[in-house]
């Protein structure tokens, strides 16, 4: 007894930090996985706090490049509004409406790490839950991660985890969006079959296999290709509308009837 | 004397943080340079301490670094290795004299000083960048990384460190 007492207070740091390392290691391991990163991250009251107030004053810094941003924008949809032909006619009825939109400011963004999260002031008190898709005007930017009741982090496209289903504008062959972690600006889109007749400058859309985003999003354009080792799938690299580098406004977008798909899915494969 | 101390230490610990989550972690130099001042916190820490409570502060440092900043653990195994190689470290560079009473870091040669930090800043980065690609294929951009984050922060701390030196008696 004596023996271990005395071992245990004379390796008392080493043990120590043991304890403290398998902690720490035990929280990253964790973390790998899909949505198991609950604790870390800055949707918690206390960063997403400091994060806002950091926001409210750098975001005074770029205010005339924003309006600007907005301001194209609503031209563009003004444009489509006016070319309308049943202007104002139509009636928004809930049997019609798929999607919902919140709008919410990128308070923290990174675009360094192989694992980048985007964090935004609108959490489950304005209706954010996860797995709702994140844009802004020119394009995609993630999926909804992790809620607190005003905060919510977004799992960025920049981020080796992210998924997304993507297909080439126009035609229905889709492929998985990932991203390589190289450049900010470029992402991957593979499992694209070779049959496909592609070409550099190609509009890259968002497919309608996701129950996430609305088809038809824009992402980005073909900046090269080539086909993978195997020979039968095609390895594409996007170059990003968006500059991710430098985002301000986003839209959160929520599909009311996603619940309703996912339900219908799993009926379908437990009930075979 | 005790409490300028423990406030001291406070007051250095909450702006490494700060300053670390709110100013470094989105210099993104050349898009991937992320220089990490906070280590500083472990240079400037007083020698005759207990280890055991370094190490325990060193894992909340880390860990509040993570707790801001998305990135999972890493900086807490990253800055508690460290903290725990601190004294094997200090033997190295200062020789056996750091265990006497009246050593001081600031009375040591700078040649020496600045080989304790190169190390604790390379050590500390060589772990991070490890774990946060976690992939051995990538080993030139965890080599990339090192190299040239450990380049930046080493510059940092240096600037910091020279400005808010503490003043010879």
């Amino acid at each position: 007894m004596q023996q271990i007492i005395n071992f245990i207070l004379r390796y008392k740091n080493t043990l120590l930090y043991v304890f403290l390392l398998f902690i720490a290691l035990t929280i990253t391991i964790q973390s790998h996985s899909y949505h198991k990163s609950k604790f870390f991250n800055s949707a918690n009251s206390l960063s997403g706090n400091i994060y806002q107030t950091s926001f409210n004053v750098s975001s005074y810094f770029n205010l005339n490049q924003e309006n600007k941003r907005l301001l194209e924008e609503n031209l563009r949809l003004r444009n489509i509004l006016f070319n309308q032909n049943k202007l104002l006619d139509t009636v928004i009825s809930d049997s019609t409406t798929n999607y919902t939109v919140i709008s919410a400011q990128i308070i923290k963004n990174s675009y360094a790490k192989p694992m980048n999260y985007i964090t935004l002031n609108k959490g489950s008190k304005q209706g954010v839950a996860q797995d709702m898709g994140v844009i802004n005007a020119k394009g995609i930017l993630g999926i909804v991660e992790n809620t607190s009741t005003s905060f919510a982090t977004v799992q960025s496209i920049l981020n080796t985890k992210s998924n997304i289903n993507a297909k080439i504008k126009n035609t229905d062959y889709f492929g998985s969006l990932i991203w390589n972690t190289e450049d900010a600006n470029t992402v991957q889109l593979t499992d694209v079959p070779r049959l496909v007749k592609l070409h550099v400058g190609d509009t890259i859309v968002t497919g309608a296999m996701s129950s996430i985003f609305p088809e038809n999003i824009p992402i980005g354009t073909i900046k090269e290709f080539d086909l993978n080792s195997s020979k039968s799938y095609y390895k594409i690299n996007i170059s990003l509308f968006n500059n991710m580098t430098n985002l301000k406004n986003a839209y959160i977008i929520n599909n009311i009837k996603r619940e309703e798909i996912l339900e219908l899915e799993s009926e379908t494969t437990n009930g075979k | 004397m005790a409490n300028s101390f423990y406030f001291i230490n406070i007051i250095r610990f909450t702006l490494l943080v700060l300053l670390q989550v709110m100013v470094f972690n989105r210099l993104n130099f050349y898009g991937f340079i992320n220089p990490m001042v906070y280590i500083l916190f472990l240079y400037w820490f007083p020698i005759k301490e207990n280890k055991s409570p370094f190490i325990i502060i060193s894992f909340l440092l880390g860990f509040f670094i993570d707790f801001l900043s998305d990135s999972m653990a890493i900086n807490t195994v990253a800055t508690v290795s460290i903290a725990y190689l601190r004294p094997a470290l200090m033997r190295f560079c200062f020789g056996v004299n750091y265990e006497f009473q009246n050593f001081k870091i600031t009375s040591t040669a700078k040649l020496q000083q600045l080989t304790f930090l190169s190390l604790l800043i390379l050590i500390h980065h060589i772990i991070f960048f490890s774990l946060e690609i976690f992939n051995l294929s990538y080993l030139l951009v965890i080599l990339k990384k090192v190299i040239a984050t450990s380049l930046a922060t080493w510059l940092i701390c240096l600037l910091v460190s020279s400005l808010f030196s503490v003043k010879k008696k």
